[in-house]
């Protein structure tokens, strides 16, 4: 191990308060990411980082280690000024990374459902704010597509935060939500090894 | 051992033609009107050719057939649902005579699971169903190895026309309806696709999976099932964009049955394209086992009714 990687563990190790306050002013954090097995993916997403003031430190990349959606779990160690730790999570969320924990902050699992049906029509709105409500969950991005126009059967794909354990029974919400307003509700595959 | 097969459709015909590959005789073969029977072994290539070129299949009355001597009744005959029949009288008489039965008819093991293992339980004969579930993959056998109370779950794809038609709108970016369309043209579809893409074929295959799991318990109408008739491209679009895809997906626990189109990893085992068909057996030991093959045809089928029957103890 070399000087600078002791240097590293180190610093993680210690409480966040009294941790390296090194001339810049630059602390460690912990980002936890879960990344779609696809080349290219871990790049993409530590570029955000690089881009936005933040020194790498380690990657752990659990790739034997697959979470229930077929996603891979990524731990990235980073440093940074305090002050542009929250610019780096923006920058890697605009890149459209699954950010699950970030320094302290813990965002659960994120959960994609595709939904089908009548959408504009039947108050696209209100059925989000019903599944904000009544699944506990937080819509984090939308993206529809309506090729016949939006008076046509239109598709819309729901990227949503659930707090951990939380996926069955708010899946289970969001089927009542579609069956109450016609609409087929197509979910992840949330069991085995996918 | 001898094999009386009932049924002489893709998978009847294709067990005769095999079952001397596999060291069987065929003593009787019926149809629904006729059957040609002889202990000594029916003219097999005979039967077949009548039965193709559309003559009787044999001179013989359809009952003949459980009058002739033989030790395994295969019974294929097309799935019926609701009370199964005729198939599951072909069934309870071959138990009642003591013989052993294969099934390639899904209809008695999903509807009337624990009628069949009741009248087992009084016969010496036994029944084995391999070829209900999966077509060519050892699905039923591999969760008899891993013993059924280990199992925790079965998932999977296990309806070839609905997989190749999410694989085709996928790849092509066409609807539903152009699919079908294209599937029927060529032969993947039947002209009447509704139990496969209705999502009635799958489920029967994974109620037989339940009841396997949990010793019985559940018929069709337990199960939870949607089609993919209402999944149109721009679905599987937007399911791309996050590097996901939509299958057709069927889950068996001990608690139940759902069968649905379902958000799975676009490159992930259980996206396989075209007819292929695969199972996912989760295991409280082992982890997950994947098995992944093609789930229909005559000769494949028929690989499992003769994997079956060479299973059966000696009566």
């Amino acid at each position: 191990m070399d000087a600078r990687k002791q240097e590293v563990t180190a610093m993680v190790d210690k409480p966040a308060e009294e941790d390296a306050e090194t001339d810049g002013g630059v602390r460690a954090y912990t980002v936890r990411l879960e990344l779609v097995d696809e080349p290219g993916e871990l790049l993409r997403t530590l570029e955000p980082i690089a881009d936005n003031g933040g020194n790498l430190l380690s990657i752990h990349h659990e790739r034997g280690n697959i979470t229930p959606r077929g996603h891979i779990p990524v731990e990235v160690d980073l440093e940074c000024p305090p002050e542009r730790f929250d610019g780096i999570v923006d920058a890697l969320r605009d890149a459209g990374v699954n950010v699950i924990q970030a320094g302290a902050e813990h965002y659960g699992e994120e959960v994609n459902v595709v939904l089908v049906g009548d959408l504009v029509e039947n108050d696209l709105s209100d059925t989000l704010s019903r599944i904000e409500g009544e699944a506990s969950a937080v819509v984090r991005d939308l993206s529809l597509s309506a090729p016949d126009g939006t008076e046509a059967v239109s598709s819309a794909r729901i990227r949503l935060a659930i707090d951990s354990g939380r996926s069955d029974a708010a899946l289970e919400a969001i089927r009542s939500i579609g069956s109450d307003k016609e609409l087929t509700v197509v979910e992840p595959l949330l069991g085995g090894e996918a | 051992m001898r094999l009386a097969i009932l049924g002489a459709g893709d998978v009847g015909r294709s067990v005769a033609d095999l079952a001397g590959e596999y060291g069987h005789d065929v003593v009787a073969l019926a149809d629904s009107t006729t059957a040609t029977v002889d202990p000594g072994g029916i003219d097999i290539d005979g039967a077949l050719e009548r039965k193709v070129g559309g003559d009787a299949l044999g001179s013989s009355d359809h009952d003949a057939v459980f009058e002739s001597d033989y030790d395994v009744l295969v019974e294929a005959t097309p799935t019926t649902l609701d009370d199964a029949e005729p198939g599951f009288s072909h069934v309870k008489r071959a138990l009642e005579a003591d013989r052993h039965v294969v099934l390639a008819n899904k209809g008695p093991v999903a509807e009337r699971y624990e009628e069949l293992r009741a009248l087992e339980a009084d016969s010496a004969g036994s029944i084995r169903f391999e070829a209900t579930v999966g077509g060519a993959i050892p699905v039923l056998s591999t969760i008899e190895d891993s013993t059924p109370q280990a199992v925790t779950a079965v998932r999977g794809v296990l309806n070839g026309t609905a997989n190749f038609i999410l694989t085709r709108m996928a790849a092509e970016g066409l609807d539903y309806e152009h699919v079908l369309a294209e599937a029927q043209d060529l032969g993947v579809a039947e002209a009447d696709p509704t139990f496969d893409v209705d999502g009635t074929d799958a489920a029967l295959k994974f109620v037989i999976l339940a009841n396997v799991l949990a010793d019985g318990g559940f018929a069709l109408e337990d199960a939870t099932v949607e089609g993919i008739q209402s999944i149109p491209g721009s679905a599987l679009d937007l399911a791309a964009e996050d590097g996901r895809t939509i299958r057709l997906i069927g889950e068996a626990t001990r608690d139940g049955v759902r069968v649905g189109p379902r958000l799975v990893p676009e490159n992930g085992a259980l996206a396989v394209t075209g007819t292929r068909n695969i199972v996912q057996i989760e295991t409280r030991n082992a982890g997950s086992l994947h098995s992944s093959g093609r789930g229909a045809g005559g000769p494949e089928t028929a690989t499992a009714v003769l994997s079956d029957v060479g299973r059966l103890p000696p009566l």
